[in-house]
Parts: C-alpha cells; sequence; structure tokens
C-alpha cells in the first residue's frame, strides 16, 4: 500500500483538482450481498436500472441490464423491485 | 479623506462592508443585527454599492449562500446575531473547513430562552470550535476598523479562513458614536480587490466539499489547526499596517494600565469601556489594578496572555456567557487551561455577569475585583460564581 500523504502534502482544504475521479473509487466493496441476475427469467423491462440508486446496472450488447459489481452496493433495491424475481441476493464470500 | 461624524455603530459597520465592495451578501435580519443588512441592503438599491444582495429564508441558508459566493470567488459578508448564529452553526464549520473567506459581523446576542433580544457573549460561545477567526470590537471605531481589517486578514493567501467580529448587542451596535469613515482612496490600497486562489470555474474544474475517509480526515483537520494558529502573524502584520496608515493600534490583548498591576480584570467587547472607568476609580485609591481587553479569541493569543498576565497575582475573568454546568466562564476556563502548567502563575477568579443586557457598573467591576481578591487571599477561589443574581 501507497504511503498516506502528510498533513502538509494533502491538498489544501482537500480540494480536488482532477474532476470526475470518484470513478475511480471503487464503493463495489462496500457490499456483502450480491444481487445475480437470472436470464431465463430477466425479460428486458429495466426496472433494476431505473431503480438502482448508484446507476451500477448497464445495458449489454444484448439488451440485458447488467450489474456493475465495481459499483454496486449491495442494496438489494433491484432484487426487491424485480417483477419477475430474476434477480436474487446471494450473501458475499471470499 | 477620512470624515469623523456622529453615527450608530450598526451604519459604520455597513459602512466598512460598502468599502469594502463586496461582491455577494447573504443575510436574514434579526435583532439586533437587522440595522446592518437593512442599511447595507439600502446601500445596494440605492447604487452605492454594487452587489449581490441574496435575501434568503433563514440563516442556515444565508450561510450556505455565503459558502456558494465565496468558493465561486466573491468577496463575501453576512451578519446575524444570537439564534440566527445557531441556525447556521451546521454552515459555520463548512465554511471553515473548506477555508472560504466569509466574513460576519456578530452582534452578539444572548441565545434564548427564556426568550429575551438582549445582549451578551453566550452566542459567540457556543460556536467556540467553528474554526472562524474571532475577533472582538469593544468601541463603534474599532467595529469599523475590524471589519475592513477582517476581510483583509481572511482572504490573505497565507490565511484563507473566514472571520467574525464581534459586537456587544444594543451596547455596540445601537449607540451613536464618533467614527472616522474612511473614503475609497484609503481603503483600496489597504484593501485591494480579493483575487482567490482556488474557486469554481468551470473553465478549470476542481471540486471542493470532498467525501473523506478517517484515514484522511485527522491530516486535514491539523491542517486547518495550522493554518488557523498561523493567521496568528499575519493578523499582527495586517494590524501593524492599519496603524501605519490610520494611527490606530491593535492588539491581541489591549491592556490598559496594567504594567505594575497585581489584579488585571480580563473581558472582551464594550464592557471594557467601563471596566477601564473602574481601573482609574481603583487605581485612585492605591490600588494596583489593570485591564487586559481580549480583543483575539481565535487564534488564541497564548503567548500574549502568558505573557501580559503572568505577573499579575489576581486575574479577575468578568465572562458574558454561562458554561452550565461547567468549571467557569468560557475566557476563564481557557485562561486556567493556558496557565495550568506554568510555575507561576495568577489565582484566576471567574465570574459570569452582565448576561441578557444587563450591565456592569464602573462600581460593580470593583466590587467584583474586591470579591475576587479577597477569595484569593483566602485561598478559598469557587470554579465561578454568577456575579449579582438575588438569592
Amino acid at each position: 500500500m501507497a504511503e498516506l500523504p502528510t498533513w502538509k502534502e494533502m491538498n489544501h482544504a482537500c480540494i480536488v483538482f482532477e474532476p470526475g475521479n470518484s470513478v475511480q473509487y471503487l464503493t463495489g466493496d462496500w457490499r456483502s450481498m450480491r444481487p445475480e441476475r437470472n436470464e431465463d427469467k430477466c425479460v428486458k423491462c429495466g426496472e433494476c436500472w431505473m431503480y438502482c440508486p448508484d446507476c451500477a446496472i448497464y445495458i449489454d450488447d444484448r439488451g440485458f441490464y447488467v450489474v456493475d459489481y465495481d459499483y454496486c452496493k449491495g442494496c438489494g433495491i433491484c432484487a426487491a423491485e424485480c417483477p419477475h424475481d430474476a434477480i436474487v441476493m446471494v450473501e458475499e464470500c471470499e | 479623506m477620512a470624515r469623523r461624524m456622529g453615527i450608530e455603530v450598526s451604519i459604520g459597520c455597513s459602512e466598512a462592508v460598502t468599502l469594502a465592495d463586496v461582491d455577494v451578501i447573504a443575510a436574514y435580519p434579526i435583532t439586533p443585527q437587522t440595522h446592518i443588512v437593512e442599511h447595507l441592503s439600502e446601500q445596494v438599491a440605492d447604487g452605492h454599492l454594487d452587489c449581490e444582495y441574496i435575501k434568503v429564508e433563514s440563516e442556515q441558508s444565508a450561510m450556505s449562500c455565503c459558502m456558494g459566493a465565496s468558493a465561486a470567488g466573491a468577496r463575501t459578508f453576512t451578519a446575524t446575531a444570537s439564534q440566527g448564529l445557531a441556525l447556521m452553526s451546521e454552515m459555520l464549520y463548512i465554511a471553515s473547513g473548506l477555508r472560504l473567506p466569509i466574513v460576519m459581523a456578530l452582534v452578539t446576542r444572548t441565545m434564548s430562552a427564556p426568550l429575551t433580544i438582549w445582549g451578551d457573549q453566550s452566542d459567540i460561545m457556543s460556536i467556540r470550535d467553528c474554526g472562524w477567526i474571532v475577533a472582538f470590537a469593544e468601541n463603534g471605531q474599532e467595529v469599523f476598523d475590524m471589519t475592513l481589517q477582517a476581510f483583509r486578514i481572511a482572504e490573505d493567501e497565507r490565511v484563507l479562513n473566514p472571520m467574525i467580529v464581534c459586537l456587544d448587542g444594543f451596547h455596540l451596535s445601537h449607540v451613536i458614536e464618533p467614527i472616522e469613515i474612511l473614503d475609497r482612496e484609503e481603503v483600496d490600497p489597504f484593501l485591494p480587490a480579493y483575487k482567490p486562489k482556488y474557486r469554481l470555474d468551470p473553465h478549470e474544474v476542481l471540486s471542493m466539499g470532498c467525501f473523506t475517509m478517517p484515514e484522511y480526515f485527522s491530516e486535514i483537520k491539523k491542517q486547518q489547526d495550522e493554518a488557523l494558529k498561523g493567521s496568528y502573524p499575519v493578523i499582527l502584520e495586517v494590524w501593524k499596517e492599519w496603524e501605519e496608515r490610520f494611527g490606530r493600534s491593535y492588539n491581541p490583548i489591549n491592556l490598559y494600565r496594567a504594567e505594575d498591576a497585581e489584579t488585571v480584570i480580563v473581558i472582551a467587547g464594550a464592557f471594557s469601556g467601563t471596566a477601564r472607568l473602574a481601573v482609574d476609580r481603583m487605581r485612585e485609591k492605591g490600588m494596583k489594578v489593570g485591564l487586559a481587553s481580549l480583543k483575539l479569541w481565535r487564534p488564541f493569543p497564548l503567548e500574549d496572555i502568558l505573557r501580559e498576565l503572568g505577573g499579575a497575582d489576581v486575574v479577575v475573568v468578568v465572562d458574558r456567557a454561562l458554561s452550565v454546568g461547567g468549571a467557569g466562564g468560557p475566557i476563564a476556563t481557557e485562561l486556567r487551561a493556558a496557565f495550568y502548567s506554568r510555575q507561576r502563575r495568577p489565582a484566576i477568579v471567574s465570574f459570569v455577569a452582565g448576561l441578557s443586557g444587563r450591565d456592569i457598573m464602573a462600581d460593580q467591576f470593583e466590587e467584583i475585583v474586591e470579591k475576587a481578591s479577597r477569595y484569593a487571599k483566602e485561598g478559598d477561589i469557587p470554579y465561578y460564581e454568577m456575579y449579582g443574581v438575588r438569592e
């Protein structure tokens, strides 16, 4: 792990000079439960995509809604909202 | 040329803000601060001040607007009092954490309840740790001067920190005093236009106020603490320049007949004037009493206090704020902490007086000093005493 900056080395008042760098922060590692999609049940309605509070669902080449595990925090809203029970939450393991 | 005129101190404050040529004012009226912002709104309406005056629905919004304006690089001013300060307290910590050089006039007023509009210093003491530079004015001229100085101090690249100038509600804000109002030709060289080092700009994008994880937070707070303490030499430098330009001197603690004093009264704000009168009377009686009027509260002028008060036998602190259930008045507690590790330290006697507009007359200061001397002599010093309360 890289050395953390000292108080003198940190930017003035924590200003971030690099716009949009939050994409580098992979919030997916907060997750304890992982949404898993069953493609057989999915009808591509896109409700999971609409409800996801973290915009962590994208549409793949085939038109399926796919979870981006780099940013999905595992809140479970997609699983709760899916009208076809195509998403289930499973425990994250090592 | 400067004009010396009889003017309400609140209006004097507004005149200073007008001369500072502020870009944005966002304020909500509250007694006894109202005259300051009312007059500023007139200045803008009458075309004397080219400024965005944002009328807001609360003090929380006032400070939020000020933060946005200051972050965008505007010279920014607001004013409030008491409950209004409490309502903006959430934003005060953010303004200092983001190091935005906002200037605020705080017309010190009691925190309710019981409901009161009168003055004391319980409002400013309630936000002691909010990270702003805090100075106390004790007369109208100081209000005018310190308001202008505040912009220069806050905006200095070595400081970049918001600043509060306290003036006592009613005892200062609503009285008419002779004030020397400088003109623009005199003010402009002292206070050139604000050139922000960091600002929100769509062409040079940066982010302020980002989320911080525990492994960074303490370092940022250390940086802020060092910056606030580091403002001290800049404040002295600005005060020195002020004296050279305009002939009026400012010090972190303003001493009066204190050189050989065995007993020194410590107080902040307008009541210093009455304390001075009491000192003169006691000196006439042959008592070695002096006064230290506290001008700078944050950064706390530790070295000045240890140097100037360390030789006294008794330091009598008169706090116009009650730390309910605490170990003493806020200023007294701080002085005790400053002296605790010193070999030679004065007896520090804490009185809480002058709450919610109640006067402390000169003979009452004399009685306070007499009581303090007795407690110190008997070696039985209470943590604090509420002076003049009917039993």
